[in-house]
């Protein structure tokens, strides 16, 4: 072994090499856990039916459904009939190849990504795969976690192994001290309003600096989930005493002198001193205002102070030609600023933001305020466990006063593939993670933005900061 | 899986940047189970514009698709690659993949080539003073040919080697069985199980 300093990706990767790749083919990677959902699977257990193959490893795998299922009467009969069947046929093959299953009513049934860590599954130094790009999430624990596409769903279930070829390794250095009314997800929009939506492409990204380790768990989250829209792999926070205390006495986590044995390996997790990075990236927190975004990709984010940008001033044709396109599809004008724009919906959920933390900071802000004429509010938590315990402190009281929706858990309108959808034409605050053309329903306008902004936009109606309710 | 050395059909100009799976595949066609029929969904927010490329008649037949820069980008829907695959497409190329694409593509035959952002406008321009004209992938080479114009594309060894030969990964992964049997002997027992179910 050589002594030469290693970055936190390298010292999880190399723990988990199965086999070195030789003559340019990949390394061959051993996964820790494997999250399924109904969507990106049911191609893959076919695959192994046709094959003959068994799941090789149950006892690492677990499912859940979330991408489809309603968030209203969750005790009918799902309407829709695809969206009945492929979930049927998550529960079928979940029966079939011995998977452990949280079905809809199941207290641990919720986004696949919030579920793993409220389970204590996902910790520090493992790796994580899932049929969802959005697997990033669980990089905040100190965790190499990707989203892989149906066949590599079909390998890693047949495997549990993953070939894969190293990745470079990006620093993303956020150093100050936030001010009031900034959160995580200001941090991560900013990050790729920076690098651009392809400017993580072929890396591994971790997150560093005194601004990243002042953030909670679930605020490491919310970073790290939105990873992929920077084009990124995965994403990573090096684990310390906050991932140690969050991770502490929930189910899965280990215990007793196993507990004492992971701290043990898991101190040795973060970079090393002299570690290279084969690129570096510093923003610094102390100037960040609130980010939110003006177009269809999450790297078309400004300042919520400032105005729409115009296409002229953008030098690269490729970008100021996508930048006309969003502007039409977006239906705004260059030069208006940010908080002019009126929304018709707010939607606070998804794997970004729609864990307890979320809950309880929107809450605060509406709590004893009214509603803006004509906005609509959805509010959807990320787990069953996450509205149980938002019910118990009183959340839900605060929402519905509010005059917002209060759900049950799931994907929702982040991608619509439930009837959680915007109609053509109408605009939306969300707190989720893409602004692409339709994502939220054919025609729809999103504009990304976090719990904090979506809270006062409902206020308000139009874009909107905790600071600007103070000024009224 | 078929085995892909040289081939030639229509080519397709897309040009657009930013060309995400959303836009691809809409998540509204990802509820069917099955892995092929996904044809009627590609693109299928842009399939009612007259004026989108794949609508004029000359393109309609389309298996060789130039695009914008971050093609791909966003979620890690197969569906995608299935969607193009379905439709006809043997091969796309751009400047830039977003990397869950480019690795769904390698696994179900689709070739997913780097070209430069220049060779993208000549082979725009080539496409476009002659629609409907072919174009040449030979992945023997690593290059596409349009009439005169030939240009060199980029993908990796290992790819180009399984696509070559036709092979499927998980084949390939149990040739080293032994050495995954070895390294789950040695697995920590503090690592996540999830069975037996705790918290429930």
């Amino acid at each position: 072994m050589s002594n030469k300093p290693l970055t936190l990706a390298e010292k999880v990767w190399n723990n988990h090499l199965v086999a070195r790749g030789e003559n340019g083919s990949p390394d061959l990677l051993y996964i820790d856990l494997h999250l399924v959902h109904e969507v990106t699977s049911p191609q893959a257990f076919d695959g192994l039916r046709l094959a003959g193959r068994p799941v090789r490893r149950p006892d690492l795998t677990i499912a859940t459904e979330d991408h489809n299922t309603p968030t209203w009467d969750i005790d009918k009969p799902i309407a829709d009939p695809t969206s009945r069947t492929q979930i049927q046929t998550l529960r079928n093959n979940a029966a079939e190849f011995g998977i452990r299953i949280h079905s809809l009513g199941d207290v641990n049934q919720g986004i696949v990504h919030v579920v793993g860590p409220q389970l204590g599954l996902t910790m520090p130094g493992i790796t994580v795969v899932c049929g969802d790009s959005h697997t990033s999430t669980h990089g905040a624990f100190g965790a190499l976690a990707m989203g892989i596409g149906t066949s590599e769903v079909e390998h890693v279930l047949a495997t549990q192994t993953l070939p894969l070829k190293p990745f470079k390794t990006m620093a993303i250095n956020v150093d100050g001290v936030v001010r009031p009314g900034v959160s995580a997800k200001d941090i991560i929009l900013a990050v790729i309003a920076k690098i651009g939506t392809g400017g993580g492409q072929g890396y591994v990204l971790e997150y560093r600096g005194s601004a990243i380790r002042a953030l909670s768990m679930e605020a490491r989250m919310t970073i790290c989930n939105m990873s992929i829209e920077a084009g990124a792999r995965a994403g990573m926070v090096a684990p310390d005493q906050t991932t140690y205390d969050y991770l502490k006495g929930r189910p899965h986590a280990p215990e007793g002198a196993d507990w004492d044995a992971a701290v043990e390996y898991w101190n040795t997790l973060p970079s090393d001193e002299g570690a290279v990075f084969d690129a570096e990236v510093f923003i610094d927190a102390n100037t960040l205002d609130p980010f939110v975004t003006w177009g269809t990709n999450p790297g078309q984010g400004v300042s919520l102070l400032d105005t729409v940008p115009n296409p002229a001033d953008i030098e690269d044709p490729n970008e100021r030609a996508a930048a006309e396109r969003a502007l039409e599809y977006m239906d705004l004008k260059a030069g208006t600023p940010m908080k002019q724009i009126r929304v018709d919906t707010v939607f606070l959920g998804s794997c970004t933001n729609s864990r307890i933390e979320d809950l309880r900071a929107a809450a605060e802000i509406i709590k004893g305020k009214t509603k803006a004429d004509g906005v609509r509010m959805l509010v959807v938590p990320g787990s069953a466990k996450v509205r149980l315990e938002a019910e118990a402190e009183g959340l839900d009281k605060v929402f519905k006063d509010f005059g917002a929706e209060w759900r049950f858990a799931g994907c929702s309108m982040c991608l619509g593939m439930n009837p959680d959808q915007l109609a053509p034409g109408e605009r939306a605050a969300s707190t989720s993670n893409r602004n692409f053309e339709g994502r939220q329903g054919k025609g729809a306008r999103t504009h990304l933005v976090s719990p904090l902004v979506a809270a006062a936009t409902a206020i308000r109606g139009t874009l909107s900061s905790p600071a600007d309710l103070e000024s009224n | 899986m078929e085995k892909f050395e040289v081939f030639s059909g229509v080519a397709v100009p897309l040009r657009r940047s930013n060309v995400d799976t959303d836009q691809i595949i809409p998540a509204v066609y990802l509820k069917r189970i099955t892995k092929t029929g996904f044809e009627d969904a590609l693109f299928a927010a842009w399939r009612g514009d007259a004026e989108f490329v794949l609508n004029q008649p000359a393109y309609a037949t389309g298996q060789v698709l130039v695009a914008g820069p971050d093609f791909g980008t966003g979620s890690s829907r197969e569906h995608a690659v299935w969607a193009l695959r379905d439709y006809g497409f043997k091969a796309v190329f751009s400047s830039k993949f977003a990397d869950i694409f480019r690795g769904n593509s390698g696994k179900q035959g689709l070739v997913a080539g780097v070209i430069t952002d220049e060779d993208t406008e000549k082979l725009w321009a080539a496409i476009e003073a002659n629609p409907g004209v072919n174009a040449q992938v030979n992945l023997i080479d690593r290059t596409v040919s349009i009439g005169d114009l030939t240009v060199s594309f980029e993908i990796d060894d290992y790819t180009r080697w399984r696509l070559l030969e036709g092979l499927d990964d998980i084949g390939l992964t149990l040739r080293d069985e032994q050495a995954i049997v070895d390294f789950e002997a040695k697995r920590e027992s503090w690592r996540p199980k999830t069975l037996p179910a705790k918290g429930v």
